[in-house]
């Protein structure tokens, strides 16, 4: 149905500076782009990270899955395992707290005029990403590739339909924001 | 009042908003919402300048190529629509360091940046080893299901919540 837009690369380039900008301006307005809310997320005093997270997942889960459905969109979902997700996620974490943002939300910050985030954050980032490709080809086959996992999707892990999984989400979520609310975090 | 000069929204306002984003993504472009390939690209481009035959001959960047394409772009994008919103809000400042920051650790320009740019080296190493950041395990891969991204997520919050208690603990404490 978007096949011109697909498979032309200047059509995919203004669509990614557009999607770029709506998303830059909806973190902010989110008020994701500051150190305080996000350090405030680690330190669980204040919420406002999973909240965003947390409804953009919702709303985008079954709205992936209906299209999808309908035959409009394709999943993109990688199987990897521990080795990625355990050692990736908590070195992303450690970073995660020290620079207070994200590769995502840094971006948000610079446009809000944080020259920690560009100098410090984004330099950084720019870094650490040129430092793992350097050493991929030596972890590829070693801690890297460890304990990959057996399922794909929690669905596949349920053994439940995404039809029966997609709503529990839903419910669950609903009911974990309405606990947050009213313990007023 | 107009919610375009309003400095915050709720922020499941913001979070249905980029949930549709995302969704807007796959159907557009058939592609994942993601942020730390961007910097990949980015860095690859740059040490591509410098020296060529790295790049082309490393596997990691051929299997990811270094090339200005809708990945690449996204996070150029976000760094406008931040700067828009905070300016239509007036809450747009040039900062060194955050006022949380300072009043817990340091008011320091310098220690602040050095502190950025380690927690910056390894944020980008992270997503690289992990296959993704907040956004493209957090949001694109969570809400098709990823068993993966779900179990990275888990272990992002862990790795920063234990972080960021540690760090202010300390500080807190001297």
């Amino acid at each position: 149905m978007f096949e011109n837009i697909r498979s032309h690369r200047s059509a995919q380039l203004i669509v990614g500076l557009l999607i770029g900008i709506c998303f830059g301006f909806l973190l902010q307005k989110g008020g994701v782009t500051t150190y305080e809310v996000i350090e405030g997320q680690l330190l669980l005093t204040d919420f406002t990270v999973i909240k965003v997270i947390g409804a953009a997942v919702l709303v985008a889960m079954p709205l992936l899955y209906i299209s999808r459905h309908f035959g409009l969109t394709e999943q993109h979902v990688v199987k990897r395992g521990l080795g990625t997700s355990v050692i990736g996620g908590l070195i992303f974490g450690v970073g995660f707290a020290l620079l207070g943002f994200c590769p995502g939300t840094v971006a948000g910050a610079i446009g809000q005029g944080s020259l920690d985030a560009l100098f410090g954050g984004a330099v950084g980032i720019l870094i650490g990403t040129a430092l793992f490709a350097g050493l991929f080809p030596k972890l590829k086959n070693g801690i890297w590739a460890a304990r990959p996992f057996n399922t794909t999707t929690l669905p596949e892990l349920l053994r439940l339909s995404p039809t029966v999984v997609i709503p529990l989400c839903m419910v669950v979520g609903i009911i974990v924001f309405w606990l947050i609310e009213y313990l007023g975090l | 009042m107009n919610a375009l000069t309003l400095p915050l929204w709720s922020p499941y306002v913001g979070g249905v908003g980029i949930g549709i984003l995302v969704w807007l993504s796959f159907l557009l472009v058939n592609r994942p919402l993601g942020c730390s390939t961007s910097f990949h690209k980015t860095a690859g481009m740059i040490r591509k300048i410098t020296n060529r035959t790295a790049v082309d001959q490393n596997e990691y960047y051929q299997s990811y190529p270094p090339t200005a394409d809708y990945h690449w772009i996204l996070v150029f994008g976000i760094i406008i629509g931040a700067f828009v919103s905070s300016s239509l809000s007036g809450v747009f400042a040039v900062e060194w360091v955050p006022p949380l920051f300072a009043a817990t650790f340091s008011a320091n320009p310098m220690f602040r940046w050095i502190v950025a740019l380690i927690g910056g080296i390894l944020l980008g190493f992270g997503a690289r080893w992990a296959g993704g950041c907040t956004s493209g395990h957090g949001l694109s891969g969570m809400a098709q299901l990823s068993v993966t991204s779900i179990v990275t997520v888990c272990f992002f919050f862990l790795g920063g919540i234990a972080t960021a208690m540690i760090t202010f603990a300390l500080a807190g404490g001297l």
